[in-house]
This record gives structure tokens, C-alpha cells and sequence, in this order.
């Protein structure tokens, strides 16, 4: 087994592979991470053949670790590197309890977080990857955590995962080429890159910041924009949520004052650079 | 690390884990959720002097367990609920009854499906009213419900349609094919009543359940949790006067006296459980085969010695039902894949 051991904000992973190329991709991809604290990482993520033999023959790569989702499909050896981000996102969704995950993106300025939820394909990735080439910084691409003891929101700035004609958007605008991970061409998700987040979001990932406004984001379509209601807003935060039921009461606090005390709202836009200038906009309004 | 040893060392003598590396812990995490003893073992250690990042991902698991201790509780008095009108009292068996009763088996322990026993002329009666309450069956395919209802210990598998969660109706503690029949009417006579209209299994057989659960149904998937059941039930019930002789006799009644004996030495080796020589008898040579079963996981969680974990996949069914019928149940569940 090849392992590799990194911390991403207050996620100390063990990273496992039956195979070496995809470690060395991963070491690659996470430079100037920290170790986890103590030296002590406390969840394993892992790949390994589905069957024996698909280690050497037409080898194919299972998503495993510490929690697990029955019935996960394997995936072309070629897609390792989804297949470890898989893997890594797994571990969080089913293990995380001590903060409320919200399936979301996130950036900070000022030490105010703009909150980006959506689905796949609303574009709240690429969004982020942009905002954070300019001057904001990257608190999380896909999951946001809410501290419960605080409502502060805690960064989790793994390596962003840009799809399709993400891609091409965030090469244009990244300069340094050592921050993107391999292409990855006709995945399940489609065409797939990563990027791993500035130094400034790898150097503060401890620092917290105050959740301040929410945008639910829809890509491809004319630009409009629209409010939110509050009892909508709660469901939107919580069905996103894999473990907004484990915690409890405490979670529904947390939700209920964010959902009380948050301006939130939906836009719709046709391109990046108009979607930019409306969040940019919806920020300057918002005191961002 | 080898196996999973690391683990029930430190289940049985948390004292033993002061001594660990960093890579001990993080193998010895991952070692015990794959067991789903994480909760186990995060009560079991909460008085050692821990470092930081490991305190915290216990504190975790504790907070979890607790979060599965209260569902399941719902869960029980859901049943209880719907099966109270028509007087059926059930008896909770596993996970959820020792979370009910309060044992020290259900401290931190995972409960998966709530597990209940009923006498069988009741069977239909409860069915009829689980099914009124919002259960669905699991597995409606003809074939599934014909042989769960001629041949299994349990009706087919029922999930609830709002909460998703699932009940086992039994009426008995192993297949009706199975070579060793337990006495079912005696577990219901022996029953203890822990509240109005909810039952749990006396202490002998509780013991004697555990046994059947690990040694004979099923391939000792999980065993190292049950194993570790029968420790924590062991040590509470031992204390009281004439306990041993009590196993001795029940297990005898539900001819589980070579299980019993099994899991008695078994606890012994992996956990230092104080037991009844007498009872357990003398080591055999295929002990070792179930003590590798047990432990065979990695220090990344993996699962490992595949030609021990199929022989012991193969064993389950043998002792499930005979020959033929295996061939013929085997049969039919290929063709429908």
C-alpha cells in the first residue's frame, strides 16, 4: 500500500493506494499542504482493486476508507485521481459530526464568507476557482462547514475539482501550471482538472470566517435574479446536507440563524465574467 | 500491523495503547470503524491521557454512537406502539435491547436493525400490524417472501416507508433448516419483562443468542463486535450466584453447548474475559482458524485472508440448510441476479 498523509483544514487524511503512480499525482497536486497535527492523521482514505486481480489486469479502482457508501461503482484506472477525491469526500460526508456540512462553495473577503450553494453544474465551483484569482480567498469547493460552537465557517480548501469548460476558463486565469492536477478526459463527471487553491488559501486554512451573504448561483441561462425565501432557503441548506440530522438540535439552531440573519438570493447567468460582475455586485450591496 | 489484534488489545487493556506511534493510532482508527468498534472503543478509552487529534475523532465517535443510541430507542418504541394493542410484548434481542435495558454491551455499540422476537402463532397479528403502521417489505419477489416464511427464523426483512428503518420480526434464533434447534418457546418463557409491553432475553440466553449469531448463522462477518457482546455481557452477568450453571443448562436446552463453549474460549483469547473453565473446555486446533476470521483486517482497514473468510463463507451456509436445498436456494438467487 502507498500512503500518503496531508491535512486540509480540520481533516487529517491518510491517503492509501494499492498502486504508486496515483500517490505521486496526489503529492504532486498537494504541495505545500500541511502533515496532520501531531503526525497523528485520523481518517483513511483509500483505492484498491475491486477484485485481485484488477490490480495488474484491465485494473480498475474501488473507492474505499474508514466510512463507506455500499454499491459505489469502480472506476477506470485512468481516473484515479477522481476516484482518491471520491474517496477523500466520502470520509467527510459520512464521518464528519463535529461541524454542519453544507454542500456548497465558499469565499472570503474582509473575514465575511460568501456561500455559494448549488448543484452540479450551477457552476458554484468555478465561480470560487475564479473569485479566489481575484482577491478573495478559497474556503471550500464543495463542502462548507459551519463550526457548531461558533456558527463560524471553517475552511476545508481541498484541491477544486473544475469541470469541462471550467477548465479552460481557470487556465486562462491561473498563470502558475503547477497548481493543476492531470486531465482527466471522459470521466463520469466528464472532462475533469484539478486545481490546487493559492498559497493564501493553503497558508490561512485555520482562519474561520463569519458566513455574511448566500448566492444559489445557476449557470447558462440570461442574466436574472431573484430573492429567496427564508422557509426555502432552510430546506435548500439542509437537503444538501449529509449530516444536518446526526447533529441535532444544535444544527437546527445554527441553520435557523443563518436562514434568520443572512441575505440570500439566486442569479442566473449566461457566462463567467457576467456572473462574476452580479456576485461582485450582490457583495458590494451586501457590505462584502 | 498485521491484523486487527491491535484492536482487542485495546478494547481489553486500554492501558496498552500508551505505547502507540502515530501510524499505530491512525491504523488502529481505521481498523476499529471498519469493525464498527469505533464507538466501543471511544468510551472504552475516555479516561486515557490521549493525544489531541485522537481525543477528538473519539469524542466524534462518541457523539455518534450517542446519535445511534437515541434512534434506535425511537425505533424501539415505535414497535412498541404499533404491537402494544394487540398485547404482544416483544422481546428485543441484540444491539437494541442492551441499549434498552442499559447494559455495558451497549456502551458506544453500533445497533443496526431493530431486532425483535415474538412467539410464532403471534406472527401474523404483528405482521398485520407493522405493515399498518407504515412498514413495507424489503424483499417482495415471491421467492424471497415463500422461503423467509418457510424456512427462515424471521420474516422477510420489513423497512419503514418514512424513516427508512428496518425491523427483523423473529420467531425462533436460527433457520428452522438449520441441524441445531433451539428451544424457542423456552427463550419466550425465560424472558424478562424491562418495561410495560417490552421484553429482553434472561441473562443465560442472551448469552446463548450471541453464540448462535456468531458460531452459527453466518460467516463472522462483524464477529469481533459480537465476540466483544459476549465480554461485556460476560463479565455483568457472571457475578450473580449459579450463573454458570445456568448457561451450562440452557445452552444444553437450545443444543448450543458447543457454540457456547466456543464463544466462551474465543472471549478468553482475544479479551481476557473471565470465564468458566468447565464450560469452555480445552483449546481446539480450529480455534486458531476462528481467531484469525476474526482478526483478518489490516492496518488500512482492509479486509484480509480471503481463503479463511470463504471457507467460513461456505461453513454459513452449510450449516444453514442441507445440501440439496443449498443448491436449489443458490440456484434460484443466481438466475435472478
Amino acid at each position: 500500500m502507498h500512503g500518503f498523509d496531508v491535512r486540509v483544514g480540520p481533516i487529517s487524511y491518510r491517503i492509501g493506494s494499492a498502486w504508486a503512480a496515483p500517490i505521486a499525482v496526489l503529492r504532486r497536486l498537494y504541495a505545500g499542504y500541511p502533515a496532520p497535527a501531531d503526525g497523528i492523521a485520523t481518517v483513511t482514505a483509500r483505492i484498491g482493486p475491486p477484485r485481485p486481480w484488477r490490480r495488474w489486469i484491465r485494473p480498475q479502482v474501488a473507492i474505499e476508507g474508514d466510512h463507506n457508501l455500499p454499491d459505489t461503482v469502480p472506476m477506470a484506472f485512468g481516473h484515479a485521481l477522481l476516484a482518491i477525491e471520491m474517496a477523500m469526500n466520502m470520509q467527510v460526508a459520512l464521518g464528519e459530526c463535529r461541524h454542519l456540512l453544507i454542500h456548497a462553495s465558499a469565499v472570503e473577503r474582509g473575514g465575511k464568507a460568501l456561500i455559494m450553494p448549488g448543484d452540479s453544474g450551477s457552476g458554484k465551483s468555478t465561480l470560487a476557482a475564479l473569485l479566489a484569482e481575484r482577491g478573495w480567498r478559497l474556503l471550500a469547493d464543495e463542502f462548507v462547514m459551519i463550526d457548531l460552537a461558533t456558527g463560524r465557517l471553517i475552511p476545508f480548501p481541498r484541491a477544486i475539482s473544475l469541470k469541462n469548460s471550467a477548465i479552460a476558463e481557470a487556465e486562462a486565469r491561473v498563470a502558475d501550471p503547477a497548481r493543476f492536477g492531470p486531465h482527466l478526459s471522459a470521466t463520469p463527471k466528464g472532462e475533469l482538472r484539478h486545481l490546487r487553491p493559492n498559497a493564501e488559501a493553503i497558508a490561512r486554512m485555520d482562519e474561520p470566517a463569519e458566513p455574511a451573504l448566500i448566492l444559489f448561483p445557476s449557470y447558462g441561462f440570461e442574466p436574472a435574479s431573484d430573492g429567496v425565501s427564508r422557509s426555502e432557503l432552510f430546506m435548500r441548506l439542509t437537503e444538501g446536507s449529509t449530516n444536518y440530522i446526526a447533529l441535532g438540535e444544535p444544527a437546527f439552531d445554527h441553520v435557523l440563524r443563518i436562514v434568520e440573519t443572512i441575505p440570500a438570493a439566486r442569479f442566473a447567468y449566461p457566462d463567467t465574467d457576467s456572473g462574476i460582475a452580479i456576485v461582485e455586485q450582490f457583495c458590494a450591496e451586501a457590505g462584502l | 500491523m498485521k491484523d486487527a489484534r491491535a484492536l482487542a488489545t485495546a478494547l481489553a487493556d486500554p492501558v496498552s495503547t500508551l505505547g502507540l506511534a502515530p501510524d499505530g493510532w491512525t491504523s488502529l482508527l481505521a481498523i476499529a470503524r471498519a469493525e464498527r468498534l469505533d464507538g466501543s472503543l471511544a468510551y472504552r478509552l475516555a479516561d486515557m491521557p490521549l493525544p489531541a487529534p485522537v481525543a477528538r475523532a473519539l469524542e466524534d465517535a462518541r457523539a455518534q454512537a450517542e446519535f445511534g443510541r437515541t434512534q434506535a430507542l425511537w425505533e424501539v418504541e415505535m414497535a412498541r406502539r404499533a404491537l402494544a394493542p394487540l398485547g404482544i410484548a416483544p422481546i428485543l434481542l441484540k444491539g437494541s435491547a442492551f441499549a434498552f435495558a442499559g447494559l455495558p454491551a451497549a456502551i458506544g455499540r453500533v445497533v443496526g436493525d431493530l431486532d425483535i422476537l415474538l412467539p410464532r402463532e403471534r406472527l401474523d397479528e404483528a405482521e398485520a400490524a407493522l405493515l399498518a403502521a407504515g412498514f413495507e417489505w424489503a424483499k417482495d419477489d415471491d421467492y424471497s417472501q415463500a422461503y423467509y416464511r418457510r424456512w427462515m427464523h424471521e420474516l422477510p426483512p420489513l423497512v419503514h416507508r418514512d424513516r427508512g428503518s428496518m425491523i427483523d420480526v423473529h420467531h425462533s434464533i436460527l433457520p428452522l433448516t438449520a441441524r441445531r434447534r433451539p428451544d424457542a418457546a423456552a427463550l419466550i418463557e425465560d424472558s424478562v419483562e424491562v418495561a410495560p409491553g417490552l421484553r429482553i432475553l434472561s441473562p443465560a440466553d442472551m448469552i446463548v443468542h450471541a453464540a448462535t449469531h456468531l458460531f452459527a448463522d453466518g460467516d463472522l462477518a462483524g464477529g469481533l463486535r459480537n465476540l466483544w457482546d459476549v465480554d461485556r455481557l460476560l463479565r455483568l452477568f457472571a457475578a450473580a450466584p449459579g450463573f454458570w450453571a445456568r448457561l451450562d443448562a440452557r445452552a444444553r436446552r437450545h443444543q448450543m453447548i458447543e457454540p457456547v463453549a466456543l464463544a466462551l474460549r474465543l472471549a478468553d483469547r482475544l479479551f481476557a474475559t473471565p470465564v468458566e473453565p468447565r464450560l469452555a473446555g480445552h483449546d481446539r486446533m480450529r480455534d486458531t482458524l476462528f481467531v484469525r476470521r476474526l482478526l483478518a483486517r489490516d492496518g488500512w482497514g482492509r479486509s484480509i485472508r480471503p481463503f479463511n473468510r470463504l471457507g467460513f463463507y461456505v461453513r454459513s451456509h452449510w450449516m444453514r440448510m442441507p445440501p440439496l436445498m443449498l443448491a436449489r436456494h443458490l440456484w434460484i438467487k443466481a438466475r435472478a441476479k
